[in-house]
């Protein structure tokens, strides 16, 4: 099962790492992690995206709420949430898969956002699924680089009263 | 006035009395405040020992164990005492020296990163970084510490910081921490439950962990079962929260502990699980205690419920709390039946004992087999009978404990053991913070000749003070849990288990100017035990246990 935790925490010197810890020490996995600051200066928002069965997600909520330095956890699954990723990838063209390439991202809202004589780099903003869909397009040409964000996510605006 | 003086100033302000530590040059500066303190130092041998003496005497007083050390191989010494408290969520507050704030980070003489080295077993951590946050800090670390589930806090303070002038110094008489806010009130409807759940219940079971102690609530546990009769069982940690020859009292479960303890939850059809963690060693198939049962599980930590057991009926609170609600409501319900078939199951299991015993003695009087020394079990049991009502008995790690554990008889006294963490070497420190806290109590540390050697330079720091614990030496010049794992998981193959014959512990203590004496046979032990217990004053009594024992 698989479960996105978005967490406040006190915007300190080492929660990350304190938070990150946690995960290692109890054996929770991490599918990806994303950092940032809030429009409160004191506080930093994490979105964690984890996998497991029943009880090690609500044992991953328990004890990230145990942490001293947790104001808050919220959890829900991808359905409940709008998530976003953000992707670069950076690739190789020549003429001949030019058009192929570029039709491509333009059925799947990819945007081209710097270019060479050969390389190109495309910049991708959507769901995990269609991330990869698109990762997927690119398997016949050869890829440089290749970085994703992890997910962002939010509850859905429907849920909250 | 500068940090430091500051600082000692707000151990003051939390009442404390003892700072057990050893200085070193990054906490100088503390060392040098606290001489105008009444707060008494104790200079430990080894850091280690400062973290288990602080445990020791928090578990003893209540109050907050404080560890003071210096940074670098100071620091990362207290590391095992620290992990040792906190797997048995013993409340403390330890403070780091560290180097120069300025310097942090690039290695220099005696640096170590401590917090992130101790952060998977401290209930929280700091650097200060402004010697203005130190009594913010101070206030919130005595807070953490000892609320909602006891247990570690480092403070890393570097030498600089310790050094800053504190303009105006106010200590702060309330804590606001908005990410901490532990529930102590047990949740009314939940309580409900429990009791409709009793009343419905055929054979019910308590089981009692460490948490009864923490919270001091064995009086409030006891009120409960007593005035509704219902059968209690303890865990390790739970030992002497209920006194060991009271009818309602079935003994120590898990993999060593009394066969009619564990027969008794395996028979239950509703378990009620008090401050105890569900651990491995006293629940060994958690998902087994869930068949036809009835879990109720009580603990003031959320994250506990449901780790290695999903409740029935899950309840978080402090257990002091809780069972102060449960003795304000009075329901129907007789377990007589069930009492009596766990009196059976007690005879049935003290009568193999019995018999055991009876073979044993004959084993040896028709040289089947051949035991050279004192009979441990019985040795425990006379020693503890002997002690003093309320004495404090303090076990360490090994063969020791476990022949401890299920021979201690707890009367008005505490048991007391490394249980989460089973740290060699715990008891003397342990038994001297013990006994700094209590000295009007009888305090007698029990230990093998392994841990014995582990901290044995405590008895220095013991004498030195004139601190008189009594310390208990089984020696059987070998590590007898792992010999015993060796026999029978690897059909007797034995490997680096030998202790040898040294030291010769009465030359030991003739260095220390301690007591000794020493117990070779059964025979002795009655009249041994009694000239050891004699005098209020420190003694080593040693007591020669065979390497073939098994417990």
């Amino acid at each position: 099962m698989k479960r996105i935790y978005s967490i406040l925490v006190e915007n300190h010197a080492g929660v990350l790492c304190k938070t990150a810890g946690l995960f290692w020490r109890r054996c929770f996995n991490i599918d990806s992690i994303t950092v940032g600051e809030t429009d409160d200066r004191d506080v930093s928002s994490m979105v964690i995206v984890s996998t497991g069965d029943e009880r090690t997600l609500e044992q991953i909520e328990k004890q990230l709420n145990k942490k001293l330095d947790v104001i808050k956890v919220k959890t829900f699954d991808e359905t409940e949430s709008i998530n976003r990723e953000l992707l670069l990838v950076k690739i190789k063209y020549n003429r001949g898969n030019r058009r192929d390439i570029m039709d491509n991202c333009q059925i799947m809202g990819a945007k081209i956002v710097d270019m060479s004589r050969n390389l190109m780099m495309i910049e991708m903003c959507d769901t995990p699924e269609r991330v990869a869909i698109f990762i997927d397009t690119l398997k016949s040409v050869s890829i440089v680089e290749m970085t994703r964000t992890g997910v962002l996510a939010m509850t859905k605006c429907g849920e909250i009263s | 006035m500068n940090c430091a003086d500051a600082l000692v100033k707000c151990l003051e302000a939390e009442g404390v009395e003892y700072v057990f530590g050893y200085p070193g040059v990054a906490i100088t500066p503390f060392y040098n405040s606290i001489l105008q303190t009444d707060i008494h130092t104790v200079l430990i041998r080894q850091e280690q020992s400062a973290a288990h003496a602080a445990s020791g005497y928090a578990r003893i007083s209540g109050k907050v164990g404080v560890a003071v050390v210096t940074s670098g191989p100071g620091a990362t010494n207290l590391i095992t005492g620290i992990a040792t408290a906190f797997a048995d969520s013993i409340p403390l507050v330890c403070i780091t020296g560290q180097v120069d704030s300025q310097m942090m980070g690039s290695d220099v003489f005696q640096e170590a990163d401590i917090s992130g080295a101790c952060e998977s077993f401290v209930k929280y951590s700091y650097i200060v970084r402004n010697a203005a946050d130190i009594p913010r800090i101070i206030k919130e670390a005595f807070y953490i510490a000892n609320t909602g589930r006891r247990g570690p806090v480092l403070i890393d303070l570097p030498i600089d910081v310790q050094l800053e002038t504190i303009r105006h110094f106010e200590y702060p008489e309330t804590v606001n921490l908005r990410t901490y806010k532990p529930t102590v009130m047990g949740h009314a409807v939940q309580i409900k439950k429990v009791i409709t759940q009793l009343e419905r219940a055929k054979r019910p079971i308590i089981c009692v962990g460490g948490g009864v102690h923490l919270s001091h609530a064995s009086k409030e546990v006891l009120k409960f079962i007593e005035k509704n009769d219902i059968p209690v069982v303890c865990t390790m940690m739970g030992l002497s929260a209920i006194p060991t020859e009271h009818p309602l009292f079935y003994g120590m479960v898990g993999n060593n502990g009394k066969p009619y303890g564990n027969r008794a939850m395996n028979n239950a059809d509703m378990v009620i699980m008090v401050g105890a963690r569900v651990a491995d060693r006293s629940i060994s198939q958690p998902d087994l205690i869930l068949e036809n049962k009835v879990l109720v599980h009580i603990d003031v930590d959320p994250a506990e419920i449901g780790k290695n057991a999903g409740p029935t009926i899950p309840l978080v609170g402090d257990i002091k709390h809780v069972f102060t609600e449960f003795n304000k409501i009075d329901f129907n319900a007789d377990y007589m039946d069930w009492i009596d078939q766990l009196d059976g199951f007690k005879d049935e299991a003290r009568n193999a004992k019995r018999r055991r015993m009876f073979q044993r003695e004959e084993d040896i009087l028709t040289h089947k087999k051949v035991f050279k020394g004192v009979n441990p079990v019985n040795f425990i049991r006379q020693l503890s009978l002997a002690m003093e009502k309320d004495a404090i008995y303090v076990a360490d790690v090994g063969q020791n404990q476990m022949w401890s554990c299920s021979n201690y008889i707890a009367r008005e006294g505490r048991f007391m053991t490394s249980g989460g963490m089973g740290t060699m070497g715990y008891a003397l420190p342990a038994a001297m913070g013990a006994k700094i806290a209590a000295p009007d109590k009888q305090v007698v540390a029990v230990c093998g000749d392994g841990g014995f050697q582990m901290t044995m330079q405590e008895l220095a720091t013991i004498t030195q003070y004139q601190i008189p614990v009594k310390l208990v030496i089984l020696k059987n010049t070998v590590l007898g849990l792992v010999r015993q794992y060796q026999h029978y998981n690897y059909k007797d193959r034995f490997s680096v288990i030998d202790l040898g014959d040294k030291p010769d512990l009465s030359m030991i203590a003739k260095a220390y100017g301690i007591e000794y004496l020493k117990v070779e046979n059964s025979r002795q032990a009655d009249e041994k035990i009694a000239a050891f217990l004699e005098k209020d004053e420190t003694m080593i009594l040693e007591v020669t246990v065979d390497r073939e024992e098994l417990c």
